[in-house]
């Protein structure tokens, strides 16, 4: 008896170039949005540097002439969603090169914000705290899954804590002066700081949270002849 | 891990598009030869046909089966019916022998053996060069003999499938069975084009009785015999067809549970056979059924069976992070939540996945346009994608556990094959 059909490799072959073009379509598609996504960051990365150039500018000229001006232009809650994306990608696109040093440009975007604010925040007296939060992605670190989590449950508790994220591995000059500064050695990270003090291993969330309130108080207890109205209207900005 | 699971991934995802492109491909080849006919015509001659329905406990069904076969646009004098009960507990019995009174139906009771002794019975009476089998839940259209007959005017043609539907899908389970059948109407046509069908169902497949005479009778094949004949026919070169337009209408578990088994049996089945015909596999004279039909059926039980565990590996890791977010921050309602285009997943599995579902949408679409001369969009597609989804890893498992175990999936106990009585 015959089949109806003589088996032919020409199909086969066909079948499976138009298949590969498929995928190659899919993978071309995945990419052209992967660029508009870097792309989109490229673009909210100096947005950012350059209201915090801005700022720093402003501040320069003004001096301690008017606090109110300078408070308008930083805004953190940005400066938070870029890194997210930035994290976002790298876990969803692929650690690029070209994310590696969009990480890099936020690094740095995030100590002259920190170094600018506590300039600010000491000399128009506006109420805020910061953290310095070193991980690591190198290895696995639980620990610092879990720190992550608990300094996110408190920038959601206390919208004028700012908290700083710095990848260890991290090839930045600045970010190396940070971690000599502080003396963050690899093997006890997380770290945090806070008020200036270095916090190695994992903090739970009502430690951190006695800490910052005690950061606000003191503020408080600083200045307790802050002009409120002003203090109001800068977090306002802020947010 | 994660490199070694998405190299698995895009090798099952691509051999998965694959088939499908394979499918297409063909089809767009031969779509003007796909023959759709609704007029009515006559056939040059009209050769016996027997007609073997093993039935065990179908007293709710059997009589719909029988007055089907009666009711077939077929010379009566050239169609016999042997009704085989395979020991019923039921009173299946009793309802058969009301068929006895006509001239064309022979009924036997014999002593519960399983299907396949059953058929095999009735193989013994057939005295006519064609013979067929019709399961006892399943009705067949009027039209169906007459038009797969059309079929064996090509000498070479040595059995013809039909096309099964769901009959009158009652809940959205029969539904998406219903989807799932018409989607297995452009599968089975595409490879009868090819020649690689390795199933001749059990509702209304019709052999020449030659198949039987050289190649002997139906065997246990795991409880799928039908699926075993098929592949005997392919191992001899034996050619079978596919009629797209002679409807058998069957009755689809209508539970959970019945689906499961009756899955767990048919993957258990084509398994083991596919193990036992393993010689067969990428066997240059054995064409499309070695290259392409038994090893795309094993890609897509090893896809689902991947998929199934990432969707555990996900979901797992999923609870896990919302338990220690709970944990470290306690419960607390979800920061003001804002769209963000750029959170949109755009990784090339993305769109490979819409590919994918898109050519199965089609697969479907074809498949209902041959059996109701349209492409209709129904909520059946939806629940046959979700339902499926959900439910056919447990039964492929179950299946590859069983067959890992050699365990038997059953469909009634194997036992004394004796005949009790014979009536007409």
């Amino acid at each position: 008896m015959e089949q109806q059909e003589q088996f032919d490799w020409k199909r086969y072959v066909i079948v499976f170039f138009i298949t590969l073009g498929l995928f190659l379509t899919a993978i071309y598609v995945s990419n052209y949005f992967s660029n508009k996504k870097v792309a989109q960051l490229k673009n909210i990365q100096d947005t950012i540097s350059i209201d915090i150039l801005s700022s720093e500018t402003q501040y320069s000229l003004l001096s301690e002439l008017s606090c109110k001006n300078v408070s308008d232009s930083i805004l953190s809650s940005e400066l938070a969603d870029l890194g997210h994306k930035i994290e976002w990608g790298q876990q969803n696109i692929g650690t690029t090169e070209e994310l590696n040093y969009l990480k890099n440009y936020y690094s740095l975007l995030e100590i002259k914000d920190y170094l600018l604010m506590k300039k600010i925040s000491a000399q128009c007296k506006v109420k805020s705290a910061f953290i310095l939060y070193f991980y690591t992605t190198a290895q696995n670190c639980s620990e610092c899954e879990k720190q992550s989590l608990v300094l996110t449950g408190l920038r959601d508790k206390y919208p004028d804590l700012r908290v700083y994220s710095f990848d260890y591995s991290t090839d930045l000059s600045a970010v190396k002066a940070m971690l000599n500064i502080y003396k963050i050695q690899d093997t006890k990270l997380p770290a945090v700081v806070i008020n200036e003090d270095s916090l190695t291993g994992f903090h739970p969330m009502e430690e951190l949270d006695t800490l910052v309130s005690a950061s606000f108080k003191l503020q408080e207890a600083i200045t307790p002849a802050v002009n409120s109205t002003q203090a109001t209207k800068a977090t306002k900005n802020k947010k | 891990m994660t490199s070694v699971s998405s190299t698995i991934f895009f090798i099952l995802t691509f051999l998965s598009v694959y088939v499908q492109v394979f499918f297409l491909l063909t089809f767009f080849e031969k779509k003007r030869k796909i023959l759709i006919r609704k007029e009515h015509f006559e056939l040059d001659e009209y050769p016996g046909v027997t007609i073997i329905v093993p039935c065990y406990n179908e007293e709710k069904t059997i009589v719909g089966t029988i007055n089907s076969l009666l009711d077939l646009d077929y010379p009566k004098d050239k169609l016999k019916i042997i009704v085989i009960d395979d020991g019923s507990k039921d009173n299946t019995w009793i309802v058969i022998q009301e068929f006895t009174k006509k001239e064309n139906i022979k009924v036997i009771q014999k002593k519960n053996g399983g299907k396949y002794t059953a058929l095999n019975l009735g193989l013994g009476y057939v005295e006519t060069p064609f013979l067929g089998c019709l399961d006892a839940d399943s009705f067949v259209d009027s039209q169906a003999l007459r038009r797969i007959m059309t079929y064996f005017k090509d000498v070479h043609t040595m059995a013809v499938a039909p096309s099964i539907v769901v009959d009158n899908p009652k809940n959205i389970l029969q539904g998406a069975q219903k989807a799932e059948y018409d989607m297995a109407v452009y599968n089975k046509k595409m490879l009868a084009f090819l020649g690689g069908i390795h199933v001749t169902p059990g509702p209304f497949s019709i052999f020449r009785k030659k198949v039987f005479d050289d190649l002997g009778p139906y065997r246990r094949a795991h409880n799928t015999e039908d699926q075993e004949i098929a592949l005997r026919m392919q191992e001899n070169h034996y050619k079978i067809e596919h009629c797209p337009d002679a409807y058998v209408y069957t009755v689809a578990p209508n539970s959970i549970g019945k689906l499961f088994r009756q899955r767990q049996r048919w993957i258990y089945g084509f398994l083991r056979n596919a193990i036992d015909y393993r010689r067969l596999l990428f066997k240059k004279k054995y064409g499309t059924l070695a290259f392409f039909t038994l090893p795309s059926g094993i890609i897509s039980v090893l896809s689902v069976i991947f998929l199934f565990i990432m969707f555990i590996y996900n979901i797992t890791h999923f609870v896990i992070h919302k338990i220690l977010q709970i944990q470290m921050v306690g419960i607390s309602a979800p920061s003001s939540f804002r769209f963000d285009w750029f959170f949109f997943d755009t990784k090339t599995i993305f769109f490979i996945s819409i590919i994918l579902y898109t050519s199965v949408i089609s697969s479907l679409l074809i498949g209902r346009k041959m059996l109701e001369g349209k492409f209709r969009f129904s909520a059946d597609i939806l629940y046959f994608m979700i339902i499926y989804s959900v439910l056919a890893p447990f039964w492929l498992l179950k299946a590859i556990f069983n067959a890992v175990r050699s365990k038997e999936a059953s469909w009634s106990l194997e036992r004394d094959v004796g005949v009790v009585q014979i009536k007409n």
